[in-house]
């Protein structure tokens, strides 16, 4: 069978709850062992699927939070009218079991073999597969310079804030809070407009690439602002979350 | 009404094609518009997966699944 490569058939295979970190009073993060993980890429996603015990099945997708190389771990925010989230976040304890598939998605991927300077824009949960990035740049030993702009509704609600602080070093992270600022507060203050992206983003000439992941209004507002600045259509990878599932309801 | 792309697809579309297709460029019929199948619009349906074409919004790909039986209709795709 000389040149035949045994092709991986992508399944449903069941996951072990190793750890859970509370990362705001709505979000937390899932570490999991996968058996048989063939190894992911920053930015990809897997499907969750729980199974009631009258057989009624949801799936959801959900970026994966950890970089290549470190365990699968994702990051769920608890949304109140949810059908996955709040099992997620509120119900499932370590050493419980999870089904999944993936790793899935090769749109939304940065390979550390990059070279241009990235650009990543998050709205809210938006950040979860930028943080897979920036692990994967640490990791990898890239150099790439990096701007994260970080939407977010109060600065309670910013996710990873003590990973993100502590970058430095050829990344730099500027935050707007829509909703309430704190007192003292030197960011930037509501929501993610042509302004502040010609102030935070990298000049087009110098060729960067961009992520945008959030909610879809706030992607294509983004997505169309960098555009505006000159962008290409094609350096601008975006990826969309909504409450439900793709094929399901909430 | 609330709706996603095509990468929430992408456990669907590995599943059923076998590798992963959200980079794949598909081109739409109805206004010509080639976008990677991760860029297309997505409504949530409890039928169906449904990819539409992010300019026009035709339906370009449906797949259903019943009874563990896939059926891919790439009806809109160039």
């Amino acid at each position: 069978m000389e040149g035949t490569a045994v092709q991986r058939r992508l399944t449903w295979q069941v996951a072990n709850v190793t750890a859970t970190v509370s990362e705001t009073p709505s979000v937390r993060t899932i570490e999991l062992a996968v058996p048989d993980w063939p190894g992911h890429r920053a930015g990809q996603h897997l499907d969750v699927r729980l199974t009631a015990e009258d057989g009624y099945t949801a799936e959801r997708s959900y970026s994966i939070a950890s970089a290549p190389g470190e365990p699968v771990a994702l990051t769920v925010e608890r949304l109140d009218d949810g059908e996955v989230s709040p099992y997620l976040t509120e119900e499932l304890r370590v050493g419980d079991q999870l089904e999944l598939r993936g790793p899935v998605g090769g749109y939304f991927v940065w390979e550390p073999t990059g070279t241009a300077p990235l650009l990543l824009v998050a709205g809210g949960s938006g950040v979860v597969p930028l943080r897979a990035i920036l692990r994967e740049r640490q990791r990898s030993g890239s150099n790439v310079p990096v701007r994260l702009l970080y939407s977010s509704r109060t600065l309670a609600d910013v996710i990873y804030r003590d990973e993100l602080d502590s970058y430095g070093d050829g990344i730099s992270v500027s935050y707007t809070l829509t909703r309430a600022q704190p007192p003292g507060w030197t960011g930037h203050a509501g929501r993610v407009t042509p302004a502040l992206l010609a102030e935070v983003a990298w000049p087009e000439h110098e060729g960067p690439l961009a992520f945008v992941c959030g909610p879809t209004s706030f992607v294509e507002a983004v997505a169309e602002g960098l555009v505006g600045l000159g962008y290409p259509a094609d350096r601008v990878k975006t990826e969309r979350f909504g409450a439900s599932g793709a094929t399901g309801g909430r | 009404m609330e709706t996603l792309d095509g990468n929430a697809l992408a456990g669907l579309f590995a599943e059923v094609f076998g590798e992963d297709m959200t980079t794949t460029v598909i081109t739409c019929r109805t206004c010509g518009t080639a976008a990677a199948i991760g860029d297309t619009v997505v409504y949530p349906n409890p039928m169906a997966a449904i990819a539409r074409c992010p300019t026009c919004t035709q339906l370009l790909i449906l797949i259903t699944q019943i009874r563990g039986v896939s059926c891919v209709d790439m009806l809109g795709v160039a």
